[in-house]
Formats: structure tokens, sequence, C-alpha cells
């Protein structure tokens, strides 16, 4: 058999369904049995949002998703993505052609060194150079984008290796000695957690994307029940327990709400799952009190200790470590804790916008108000990524967004995968027009394989989150911020076919929010007017 | 302070470069870098001298365990360790001069191991402290060409870094 085709096979016997990539000379071999195979190919516009495609599916069906791209610039093309992936702990399979072995080093054409490119963003990286080795490395990829703390792997394939003729066969199970992920806290930790939220009077838990990424919400919830405990996200844990639930407190950090860093501040045993501590979510240690007894618990052990100084470590899966914690952890009621932390949630008050204009705030309030249970959304970076972190209350679905790397334009491909992975859920990207401009060709993707996701293009004419520091820190020099040159965002809509319409007053405002949180099969963008002067604060 | 750690790798192609590449990317500066195959093929065993605080070296040792081919890491004890680099050395060695710089090779343990007219070429294993009073001894005859390997240690006693053969 061709390895191309034993390269599709694997890739079936992994149990995917769709691939999001771009072809081109080095990488045909491959393409020609995709074509013959059950997988379905999601031709994007630019390799990079092959990469955020495969993150949102890969973030829904919570497995290593693929993407695809040719040798040279079509793989250095996928980097952004590998790295949006990689600082979000997204499992991706990336799958690369690679010029001729032979040729490789003598700069030919579309020949790029793509492994040492991406090594600082990749779990782990193969370059083939045997075909006899195709099916342990891609069993090993799998094994290891899926397991312990979950990332990006490459695999980069010279022509000549896929074109080599080989025997099937796919391993079932795949050992390697040097990488064995822990998953079960260690036993004598567990208790010293138990025993500290038992002697606490103030307990937090905050958590980050690392709790859904072990599917470890339900297991959160019971534990915050059991022993009374308030919970806050980072902007990566958002929707692990719902915004509208009573635990909730919100997003904590620079851009978070008041109630919840005023928890973290105030709380006197602080209990991380699955956070990494970052610097836009807990600005410096200084910001705990003295007192206040910190536990860790992270599968990754090199994030324990790294930000921040922690009295009870505790290495493994947050899932297995929960319900390890549910054993042991007894009943408790801390009413005048949690009493203390409800008066200090504040009501919204949204200010009216200007003529032609809406307030963003409260156009993402009214829209989370109204979305469907299981809407997935997906902000993008900038001011709209704010707004939509302090305004968006998930329900039982999903908050989707470049946390770590805060890539701009990853909405509107994100969506589409995730649109792909779920196809019931109702999928909304609301992004800035900043953003757009670097994913709108995109919408041909939508066009093309008919992938009904709702678009909110929030327009201010500017950078606004770039606006809005200069205007702050740089006695409002505004520099290299106006979009001024920008299409006109309907018909461009309309040129691709899309339904769009704009939105500039209450009226219309309202009218957008009932058609967004339509799960009519349609796509659909709405470009909402946002003042030039509005803020995150 | 500096400290030596050991780690034994897969020996594949590139591991090298992701061991060197995170000590650059997480700036964390290395002394020296030696590196060779154990009694096992499929190992190499890397010898890093770096410097660093005690969190500088923790968080060292849990990005270099995360590493996919790195099966040991083990930071050794200043005062349990046997470090050896070495060092070969052509120096000006004029007929007149040659016994005297025989005697300064007895003494720091050095072996002569080439001769022409005008040089001497010298070979010497040790710690790099040694090395370096080495070096000042037979600076005055003139270095022309110096070369030093990394250091390589091993723990003293019968502890041992190894891995279950496979």
């Amino acid at each position: 058999m061709k390895a191309a085709e034993a390269m599709v096979k694997y890739l079936e016997q992994e149990g995917i369904k769709v691939v999001f990539g771009y072809p081109g000379a080095a990488v045909c071999p491959f393409y020609d049995y995709l074509s013959k195979s059950s997988i379905r190919h999601i031709l994007v516009r630019h390799e990079q949002h092959a990469g955020h495609e495969a993150n949102g599916y890969a973030r829904i069906t919570n497995k290593p998703a693929v993407c695809i791209a040719t040798s040279g610039p079509g793989a250095i093309n996928l980097i952004t993505a590998i790295a949006t992936a990689y600082a979000d702990s997204v499992p991706m399979v990336i799958i690369t052609g690679q010029v001729s072995s032979e040729q490789i080093g003598r700069d030919v054409f579309q020949e790029a060194d793509v492994i040492g490119a991406a090594e600082p963003f990749v779990k782990h990286s193969f370059l083939v150079k045997d075909a006899q080795t195709l099916p342990e490395t891609f069993k090993k990829a799998f094994y290891i984008a899926g397991t312990g703390r979950k990332g990006p792997v490459l695999i980069d394939v010279p022509i000549d290796v896929q074109e080599s003729e080989i025997e099937y066969s796919y391993p079932e199970l795949v050992s390697m000695r040097a990488y064995k992920p822990t998953s079960k806290g260690n036993s004598l930790q567990v208790k010293r957690v138990a025993a500290a939220i038992a002697e606490a009077k103030k307990p937090l838990i905050c958590v980050g994307g690392g709790i859904i990424s072990a599917d470890a919400c339900k297991e959160l919830y019971a534990l915050a029940e059991k022993a009374d405990i308030p919970v806050v996200t980072t902007m990566m844990g958002k929707g692990a327990v719902s915004g509208y639930d009573k635990r909730c407190l919100g997003m904590i950090g620079m851009h978070g709400v008041s109630a919840a860093n005023k928890a973290v501040t105030d709380c006197d045993l602080l209990i991380l799952i699955g956070a990494r501590v970052g610097d836009r979510a807990v600005r410096s240690p200084v910001f705990l009190a003295k007192t206040t007894k910190i536990i860790h618990i992270d599968i990754d052990p090199a994030e324990i200790g790294k930000n921040i100084p922690v009295d009870i470590p505790l290495v493994g899966d947050s899932k297995i470590i929960l319900n390890q914690l549910l054993e042991v952890v007894e009943e408790k009621g801390h009413a005048e804790w949690n009493e203390h932390l409800n008066s200090l949630r504040k009501a919204p008050v949204f200010e009216a916008a200007g003529t032609g204009f809406i307030n963003p705030k409260e156009f993402i309030s009214k829209l989370s108000d109204a979305a469907d249970e299981n809407t997935i959304y997906v902000a993008d970076v900038g001011q709209n990524q704010i707004w939509s972190s302090n305004f968006f209350k998930v329900k039982k679905g999903r908050f989707l967004t470049s946390g770590g790397m805060g890539t701009m334009g990853y909405s509107v491909p994100c969506a589409i995968g995730a649109k792909l992975a779920s196809e019931n859920s109702p999928v909304i990207a609301v992004c800035g027009d900043g953003a757009f401009q670097m994913s709108m060709m995109e919408l041909a993707t939508i066009k093309q394989h008919n992938i009904p996701i709702k678009i909110v293009v929030m327009s201010n004419k500017r950078l606004g989150m770039v606006r809005e520091l200069q205007t702050k820190l740089y006695k409002d020099n505004q520099v290299a911020v106006s979009l001024e040159g920008s299409p006109d965002f309907i018909k461009l809509a309309q040129a691709y076919d899309i339904p769009a319409f704009r939105v500039t007053d209450d009226k219309s405002a309202q009218e957008a929010i009932d058609k967004l949180v339509r799960n009519d099969g349609e796509p659909l963008l709405v470009e909402c007017m946002v003042s030039p002067i509005e803020s995150t604060l | 302070m500096k400290r030596t750690i050991s780690i034994l790798v897969e020996n594949h192609a590139g591991v090298l470069s992701r061991i060197s590449g995170l000590f650059s990317r997480r700036g964390f500066n290395i002394d020296s870098l030696a590196v060779g195959v154990t009694d096992d093929p499929s190992i190499s065993r890397i010898t890093i001298v770096a410097d660093g605080n005690e969190y500088t070296l923790e968080q060292l040792e849990k990005q270099l365990n995360k590493l996919i081919e790195v099966i040991k890491v083990k930071t050794l004890e200043n005062d349990e360790l046997l470090a050896r680099e070495l060092m070969l050395v052509k120096i000006v060695a004029p007929s007149e001069k040659r016994s005297e710089i025989a005697t300064i090779v007895d003494i720091m343990g050095a072996k002569i191991i080439d001769l022409s007219l005008t040089t001497m070429t010298l070979e010497i294993s040790n710690t790099s402290f040694h090395l370096a009073r080495f070096e000042e001894l037979i600076k005055p005859y003139g270095i022309i060409e110096m070369v030093r390997t990394g250091t390589i240690a091993i723990q003293k006693g019968a502890d041992s870094i190894s891995v279950k053969k496979q």
C-alpha cells in the first residue's frame, strides 16, 4: 500500500471525520487518497484558519483534531495557529507535506524547516524519514496530543515518504518510556487538601481551562456543592460553571469582574484547578493576602509554583483528583462567606450609546440572556473579548477564545470548527472590525461548505483595544489604529451570498439578537456600530 | 550557583536542538554542554552546567521533563559528583623550554600528545577548576590554540542514573 493511503487510514482509525486544510504539491499524494476516504475535507482560504478551525473542532470534541498544509509557506502559515493551540493546551495533530528527503537542506522550492520553526510551540513533532515508522508515528502523535496536558503535535512527511510502499498496520497502543503523564493524585496530598478545605472559613475555587479539558465540570460542581465553596474562573475557565449559577462569581483578573477579584483578595483558601495563574489572571501574588493558603491542582507539574508560590501542590488529572477529593471532603456550610460575596455582586448599568451606535456591553448581555442554553460563543481578541467575557454568561454551552496567545482573527475560523463538531449547537462568533479583516476570507469557506455560523462584527472603525491603551498610557496619541478604508461589511457578506445587516440602534439590536439566536441552519453576519470612544471599563 | 544537570534522552536526531532551544527560550544560561551515547545505544546522556537559583533550576528540571524524548533529569549535588572536562592545548615550545613544560605537565597530571619543531600539544582531563589552573601555568609560554569539551559528570559511590533496559 502507498504510505499516503496508509496515512489516510490511520486518521480513519483514530475516528477522524473532518479535517481542515489547504493542498499543495508536497502533500498531493496524501490528498489523492483523502478524496477516496470517508473523511470530509474543509478547504480553507488560508492555512492559519485551517489551524484555528481544527482548534475549534478539538475544543468541542475534546479530542485531537487534524489540519493539513503543504511544505514551505503552507506549513509556516500554520505556525500562528499552532502557537495559539499550544498556549491554550488544545489537542491537534498537524500534518504537513515536505519536499523530497534527498532535497532537504538544499533550499529547494517551497522548502522550510517547519519542525525547527514550530519547535517552541508544539508539544512534540516528528519528521518522518522512513515510511516504516509512519504507523507508530501517527499513533504516538494522537496519543501525545490528547493525553496529559493536551497540545499540538506536528508530523512533517516528505513527499517521497508519502509515495513509498509499506505494509498496512496500525498499533492499538503505544508506549513511550519517556512519556508517562500522571493521572491520579498523590493520596497523601489529596488528604492534605481535604484537611485544608475542612479548616478554611473562606474557601474559594478558581478554575481555568484545564477543568474543561479534563471534562471535570460535573465533579467540580459536586465539590463546590458538598463543601459549599464559591467559584471564580479565569477567561479560559469560563463556562466550567454556568455564569447564571449562584455559585459562580464570574471571571477574575485584569479584565475580570470586581466581585470575583474581591473574592480572591478576601479568601483564606484559594484552590486553583487547571489554571496556570497567567499574568492577566493574577497579576502578582502580592494581590493575595499573606495568610491565604494556596492549593494548586494541575496536570502539568511545571505549572505548579511557576507563577505563584503554592502551599499544597497536587499533580494529576483534575477529573480523577476531584473524584478522589469528593470521597474525603466533608460536607460543610459557609453561609456567611457566601453572603458576603453575594453582597459584592453588582448588576451592570448600561449607559446609552450615542446616536447611530449601540452599547456593545448591553448588546452582549441581552444576547447572553436570549441565547439557547447550548450556544457555543466564540470571542475574538480586543475590546470585544473583554466585553464578551464580562457580559456573556455561559449556560450549558461553551465560551471559546484565544486566551493565552490572544490571536486576532481567531473567532470566525474557530466558530467554523466548533459548528462542524457540534452541528446541533448554535454557534456565534463575536469579533471587532480589526480581527474580522484578519479572517474574513473564511466567508468563502462558510459558503462553500454550508456552515451556518452567526457572526457579529463590533465595528468602531478602530483597533479599539490599542486605541484605549494609547488614550490611557500614551496621552491619547492615536497611532495606526484607524481602520479607514475598510469595506462595507454588509456588501461584502452579500458578495459571498451570506445574509447580513447593520445594527445602529436599540430597535435593530433587538432584531439582530432575535435572528442571532435562531438555530435555522443559515449563516448570518451582523455588524454592530460601536462608538470609537467606547471602552472596556 | 553553578549546578550540574544530567539528562538521559532518547538517542534521536533533533533532541539536542530541542534541549538547547528550551534553555535559550526560557532564559536559562548554559555554561557548558556535553553529549554522548550511553552503554544503551538508544539512550544519550547530556551533561549541562548551568547557573541559576533554586527556583530557576526547579523550573528547568520540570520543563526538561516535559520534553517527550527526555527520559530522566537529575541535578547532581556539587559534593556528590565526579566531574571531568577534557582540554587539548597547543603551545609555543622551543627546545630550551621543553623540559620545563614537561615538569608542569607531570605535576598537573597532563600528557604531551604531540610535538613539532616549535610547538607542543598537551592533553589534560580534570575538573574545570583544575583545567583553569593548568591554563594559568602554561599561558606564559604562549597558547597557540586551545579546545575544551563540556563537563561530564557521574555520581560518587554506588548511586547511578539509569533506565531499565527495554
